[in-house]
């Protein structure tokens, strides 16, 4: 019997193989570079995490990628169809499902992915295919750098770690910081980094950082180093990174009599850094790109509207509205390029000039990153609250 | 007073608050590493094996025990220990489909479907409960810190060790001196023998595997509590050093992974508090500390050797 | 009949060349990436069924070995200007800035680096035996990729590499595949090779045989690290961009299932399972899209694809345990002996 069942699956999984195999070499090949729409058509490529450790980033944007399809469902009178590809939170995954969009699905263009490292495994691929890709979020300076076919809607690390630094030196009058970063995260190293510039800059003090302190993506014990850092007395702490990590972490500060305020990056503006953090996560201030208190052009209005009857009760992340103008910044370009070719549709998008984004006026530099101010915001009675804006020049 | 803790500071380069404060975190970190470790130990001591699935079964209880309070509003005690009965029985369910048909097989093949069945309940919990993190149910009165001078100690840093301590006492007990832990060690030793020796080989391995995972849930709850956030993945570094610690402890023995478990948690953490520039390579001291032992020391600081089977 | 075997053999490889060349000319990017992780998991899966499959020493080290040779490839061939521009925040250790060899090369020394740091672990750890030595090459390689994040100067840490030259194409990957298959493949059938199975058999019993243990299990763990810093290298070139994050146990967990889907212990099996789960991991991307049966749409359960497989890999294990080739492999012989209808008369597929 066992035989029997044994050999059965072999044989599935043989047939399978030649299914898929045969399947792979005989379809017709397609020679051509780029893309364009086929019918009526439009394929736009969504590249999101939708599994592995990035999960909940990835679910953010593509709330917002639907929802601006919802309200904005065709272009050049054909209908625009969103194309969702998982990469797993994986770089091997990530640039077989970039390819599988270029290639299969034939796209016209890309919206991705949340995690510059996702994004930076699909950024050979797409320049090669002469695909645009506007990622929502991707913060790391690398991303768009030396790729003419990848954008971005929202600003950069060196940006958003100078407007943290100028905070804390202006308004908390910090003239010591401690800094506690995610050793195993770009985005966190590079915010330290920028801020760590930054900071010295504004004080003048070479030794204006106290302290030092590193965890690896997934601790959840940061005692040790805390404990470290409390006894520098620092005026603030510095703690970019994951919200995973970071609601734990300043739990822990609170528990360990730490009282100094604690500051980080727009990776926090997530309803579980609250939901976990709770009372411990009150007061903590961080960079973000986006407030719905303040909506900042038409467009914040309307996509607030229609995110609030979606949800009711919940307020729309940074990263859904930096979906949602990834979705709609592309839309305005294939209008101005009046086609869905794919390399014309670069050729707008590297020329978006003030345009209104839910997530404030968009203008893309000669990297083909956003040029947009930054918003801070604090976390007051279980809210994330407006706190102040800083322009971008 | 002040004198001391000025001769402490020119010898250790840290003042004795900051080193006090220290030492009460590596405890309760320790105290937590030694809760799960026992359970692991246990199913090593009778099966020899590596229950890789350990760290996903711990997982799994907290996902019980919030969807406990929060979908089914059940008061948190309520809700705990329906959390650990249930993982209970997901340990005798994971050793009847995935380990018991291997019984026989070679070692390996029993440890790669426990790698298997590690990753099955990873994937499931993705499935099932979504990629996003969760908050664990808080229970205030256990959660909040207390002062003591200069050192900030929360009170669930006192109930762990005195958890951990009970259920020691508790397992030692049943081991030594019940008749089902009679069987346990029977079947430890020789379980074809135990069998023809009249003992129930299969029942006495699921008890112990239900008693080795409500060991992992009881370690979770408390987990759960002190870092409260759940994920489909959050199992598998603690899995891995409760391993380590039981290894350290000698694998197999139950006070050993006790002991093991205070050393990894007291030793990551000091090692963190004397050296601070080299935190970024915390996880690493972990497993630089099983291989030394594993070289140096492979039946752990309490082990006796283990004659070799021809 | 010797002499028709190699020549059949070669009409193999020429066949299989045809192959290549007839893909690389018809196939888009995406099919060819897809035959170039197949070429690559041949690789991969071949060096680990080496250490695991024919020597039985079960090492779960094969994440950071492919690091070092991933690594290792991607520093020696990046271009000055590319490496200033990912090393924005530390720059890079001199001499490595500004030092680049040809492709082949940079390989061959991630490999070479890959195979030391197999020696300098395998020596102590290989005393180990069974899931000691799983561990114990877990923890390596877990710590091979915590000094990656940290030694930002040499690997840019978290950053990652981005740039690499993309000089993988089907020619590399195929090209590498065989030739590790006939490495690996004369090197099972000599001496070497049946000393490696002895042990896997009976370590006492190959002991008293004279076999010396140590240093056939070193002999065996050396060559399969090497052979994953090569599968490393390529991967690395093949993607254009690494971090540390890449090479966590899933990693080595998907070579894993590639074996013991394949058999441990067969060249043939490891070949045909890694073709299998490549294209199978693509194939069964639907299970996590959402499906559409007449008006009827079942939302697509992002994660399933990864359901599939670990319980694959259960199933495997448990019921057949012996993967689709066993410890058999394919040969001329047995193939003429299924046609000849005969008993057998020679070796081949005698088990």
């Amino acid at each position: 019997m066992k035989k029997v069942a044994s050999i059965f699956v072999s044989a599935l999984l043989v047939g399978a193989l030649i299914a898929t195999g045969c399947g792979t070499k005989t379809e017709s090949p397609s020679a051509t570079t780029g893309s364009s729409a086929s019918g009526d058509v439009i394929k736009i490529g969504v590249f999101e995490p939708m599994t592995g450790a990035n999960a909940a980033g990835g679910a953010l944007e593509v709330e917002g990628i639907k929802l601006a399809n919802k309200l904005y469902p065709e272009v050049l009178g054909k209908k625009v169809e969103l194309v969702l590809v998982d990469n797993k939170s994986d770089k091997v995954e990530a640039s077989s499902a970039a390819s599988r969009l270029v290639e299969k699905e034939k796209v016209s263009a890309i919206i991705g992915s949340w995690g510059s490292s996702l994004s930076m495994a699909a950024g050979d691929i797409v320049k090669k295919a002469q695909v645009p890709t506007v990622a929502a979020s991707a913060t790391n300076p690398l991303v768009t750098q030396n790729n003419d076919f990848y954008f971005r809607v929202c600003f950069i690390d060196p940006f958003q770690g100078k407007v943290m630094a100028n905070y804390a030196f202006s308004k908390l009058n910090a003239k010591r910081v401690a800094i506690v970063q995610e050793i195993s995260s770009d985005y966190s190293i590079g915010l330290s980094k920028f801020f760590t510039d930054s900071f010295k800059e504004l004080t003048g003090d070479q030794n204006a950082i106290v302290g030092v302190a590193n965890y690896n993506t997934g601790d959840q014990d940061f005692s040790a180093q805390l404990t470290n850092l409390k006894a520098k007395n620092p005026d603030v702490i510095f703690a970019p990174g994951n919200f995973t990590e970071s609601s734990l972490l300043i739990k822990q500060a609170r528990q360990l009599g730490i009282k100094v305020p604690i500051i980080g990056g727009d990776t926090w503006e997530v309803p579980e850094f609250i939901s976990v953090g709770q009372e411990a996560v009150e007061g903590a201030i961080f960079s973000t790109f986006f407030t719905s208190e303040k909506p900042i052009t038409p467009e914040s209005e309307k996509f607030l509207a229609e995110y609030r009857k979606a949800n009711p009760g919940v307020e729309p992340a940074a990263v859904t509205a930096l979906g949602y103008d990834a979705y709609i910044v592309i839309l305005d370009a294939i209008k101005r390029a009046n086609s869905a070719d794919s390399i014309k549709i670069k050729e707008q998008l590297a020329v978006t000039k003030d345009f209104a984004g839910a997530a404030g006026m968009i203008t893309l530099d000669k990297n083909g990153d956003a040029v947009k101010d930054a918003v801070i915001k604090q976390v007051k009675n279980g809210k994330f609250t407006y706190l102040d804006i800083v322009k971008a020049k | 007073m002040m004198n001391f803790n000025a001769v402490f500071m020119y010898l250790t380069g840290m003042d004795l608050g900051t080193f006090l404060q220290h030492l009460t975190n590596g405890i309760s970190l320790g105290s937590l590493y030694a809760l799960v470790a026992i359970g692991y130990t246990m199913v090593y001591g009778t099966l020899r094996l590596i229950n890789f699935a350990h760290g996903d079964v711990f997982m799994m209880t907290t996902y019980f025990a919030f969807y406990g309070v929060s979908t089914f509003m059940m008061p948190w005690y309520v809700s705990f220990i329906l959390a650990i009965i249930l993982t209970g029985a997901l340990g005798m369910l994971l050793e009847k489909w995935a380990y018991r048909p291997l019984r026989d097989a070679p070692k390996i093949s029993i440890m790669i479907s426990a790698i298997g069945a590690s990753f099955l309940l990873e994937n499931l919990a993705v499935v099932l409960f979504g990629g996003r993190p969760k908050a664990f149910p808080s229970v205030k009165i256990l959660t909040d810190s207390i002062q003591l001078g200069s050192v900030s100690i929360q009170k669930l840093t006192f109930v762990i060790p005195i958890v951990t301590v009970i259920f020691l006492v508790g397992l030692l007990y049943l081991i030594n001196h019940t008749k089902t832990g009679m069987a346990m060690r029977a079947v430890a030793k020789d379980y074809e023998t135990a069998g023809i020796m009249g003992v129930n080989v299969n029942l006495t391995i699921s008890q112990t595997f239900a008693i080795g995972s409500m060991l992992a849930a009881v370690g979770a709850i408390m987990w759960g509590l002190k870092f409260p956030q759940i994920a489909p993945l959050m199992g598998v570094m603690p899995g891995l050093k409760a391993f380590i610690a039981a290894v350290i402890g000698g694998i197999g023995n139950i006070k050993g992974a006790v002991i093991g478990g205070f050393i990894l948690g007291i030793g990551e953490i000091m090692i963190v508090g004397f050296l601070p520039s080299l935190s970024g390579y915390r996880d690493a001291f972990a497993f630089i500390f099983l291989i030394v032992i594993l070289l140096f020391k492979p039946t752990g600081i309490t082990g006796e050797k283990i004659a070799e089977k021809v | 009949m010797k002499q028709k075997k190699t020549l059949l053999t070669l009409i193999a490889i020429l066949i299989l060349f045809v192959f290549v060349f007839i893909a690389d000319q018809t196939l888009d990017s995406y099919k060819m990436r897809i035959l170039n992780l197949c070429a690559i998991y041949v690789i991969l899966g071949l060096s680990m069924n080496l250490i695991n499959g024919f020597t039985g020493l079960f090492s779960l080290g094969h994440a950071g070995f492919m690091a070092v040779g991933a690594y290792t490839t991607a520093i020696l061939t990046m271009p000055d200007i590319v490496k200033t521009q990912n090393f924005f925040m530390t720059p890079m250790m001199k001499p490595l800035d500004t030092l680049h060899v040809p492709f082949f090369l940079a390989l061959l020394a991630g490999g070479i680096l890959a195979g030391v740091v197999g020696y300098l672990i395998g020596a102590p750890a290989l005393r180990l035996r069974g899931d000691y030595l799983a561990i114990a090459t877990l923890g390596f390689a877990e710590i091979i990729r915590v000094v990656f994040t940290n030694t930002q100067s040499i690997t840019n840490g978290a950053l990652g590499l981005k740039g690499i030259p993309v000089s993988t194409n089907i020619w590399w990957t195929f090209g590498l595949a065989l030739v590790t298959v006939l490495i690996i493949g004369s090197l099972i059938n000599s001496s070497y090779g049946r000393a490696f199975k002895a042990i896997r058999e009976d370590e006492i019993a190959a002991e008293s045989m004279g076999i010396n243990l140590f240093k056939h299990k070193v002999i065996a763990f050396t060559i399969g690290a090497f052979f994953a810093g090569i599968g490393g290298g390529l991967l690395g070139s093949l993607l254009g961009t690494i971090d540390p994050l890449m090479f966590r146990f899933f990693l080595t967990f998907n070579v894993l299932l590639i074996i013991i889907l394949g058999g441990m212990g067969s060249i043939t099996g490891t070949i045909i399972s890694a073709i299998i789960i490549t294209i199978g991991g693509e194939a069964l991307r639907f299970l996590d899209e959402s499906m559409t049966i007449g008006s009827l749409v079942i939302p697509g359960i992002s994660g399933m694809r990864m359901v599939v497989f670990s319980a694959l890999l259960m199933i495997v294990v448990i019921f057949f345990n012996h993967g689709i080739m066993g410890t058999k492999e394919f040969t001329w012989d047995g193939l003429f002996a299924k046609f000849a209808k005969k008993p057998l008369a020679k070796g081949g597929n005698k088990q």
